[in-house]
């Protein structure tokens, strides 16, 4: 347990590493997160195009 | 080389059907690599001498601002394409690379950030490095608010490939502001001519990490490409059967 806590204080650095590791985490996430989002609204868009369509 | 391979690049039915195919594959590689490499950077890599563990943001913070550069200057070339080939497909990669490169800015300009507090005792200092990283920045900034400010797409085009190839001036300038000014950031960890300064044990994982990032950025694009192409051609008839079908 003690080498898993002394894994994540980094020596006294633990802030700055895993501060920048998270932030680019969240940046990685967001990157990806807009193409899928958008994807799905388009796909949606379309489906209720259809619906209209076909009634 | 036969001329018809590039016109088919120009098509957008084509170019959605092949990135489909390549997507799972692109998705398998950086996946793993990018496990691979944060794995060994920080578990198995040795803390630095001088440092200490805070080097351990190096295996960030040299792919994204690597891929920040490297991205601008696909934006130049798309530019270049798009104003000489009025290949479409160009323009349609330019806009949606312009987001990826400028959050991969912002994560090298935070991570540099974050690392210089404890290595050189201030988050920011207006050195030559740091501040033409910044002006990449603003030309990422730059050429996403043109395409905003400008509702006519070929115009949009037009003027944000102009932005683009200009402003790549700018990516000698970041390359060389280590040698032609005095400045507190370290010299560039790979070059082609020497040797790495750092044991294999230290720069293998940061080469994992810098082609995680590579193929990250790839997948990322190609999704996002992907999207726009449909957004553009959504009256077409493929464009339809893959919205129904959601392939």
């Amino acid at each position: 347990m003690s080498n898993l806590a002394e894994f994540f204080a980094m020596g006294g650095h633990g802030p700055y590493v895993w501060t920048a590791y998270g932030l680019t985490g969240a940046v990685l996430i967001l990157l990806f997160l807009t193409p899928i989002l958008g994807r799905r609204r388009l796909v949606q868009a379309e489906a209720r195009r259809r619906r209209r369509e076909e009634t | 080389m036969s001329w018809t391979f590039f016109h088919k690049l120009g098509s957008p039915k084509w170019f959605y059907e092949i990135s489909g195919k390549l997507l799972p594959w692109v998705a398998a590689f950086s996946l793993l690599a990018l496990v691979i490499g944060i794995v060994w950077g920080l578990v198995f890599a040795p803390e630095d001498y001088q440092q200490g563990n805070s080097f351990r943001i190096i295996y960030i913070h040299v792919p994204a601002a690597i891929l920040a550069q490297s991205c601008y200057m696909m934006l130049a070339v798309a530019g270049v394409v798009g104003l000489v080939w009025r290949m479409k497909l160009a323009d349609v990669a330019l806009q949606c690379a312009a987001p990826i490169g400028a959050w991969m800015t912002l994560v090298a300009l935070f991570t540099g950030s974050i690392w210089g507090k404890p290595t050189w005792g201030t988050y920011w200092e207006w050195d030559a490095r740091l501040t033409s990283m910044l002006i990449l920045l603003f030309l990422y900034f730059g050429i996403i608010a043109l395409r905003m400010a400008i509702s006519n797409r070929d115009t949009a085009a037009k003027a944000t490939a102009v932005m683009a190839i200009v402003g790549v001036i700018n990516i000698p300038i970041i390359k060389y502001s280590v040698d032609w000014w005095n400045t507190l950031h370290q010299p560039a960890t790979f070059t082609i001519t020497e040797k790495p300064a750092m044991p294999p044990e230290m720069w293998l994982p940061l080469l994992v990490m810098v082609l995680a990032f590579y193929g990250l950025f790839t997948l990322n694009l190609l999704m996002r490409m992907r999207l726009e192409v449909l957004r553009r051609e959504h009256k077409t008839r493929w464009a339809r059967a893959a919205l129904e079908s959601n392939t």
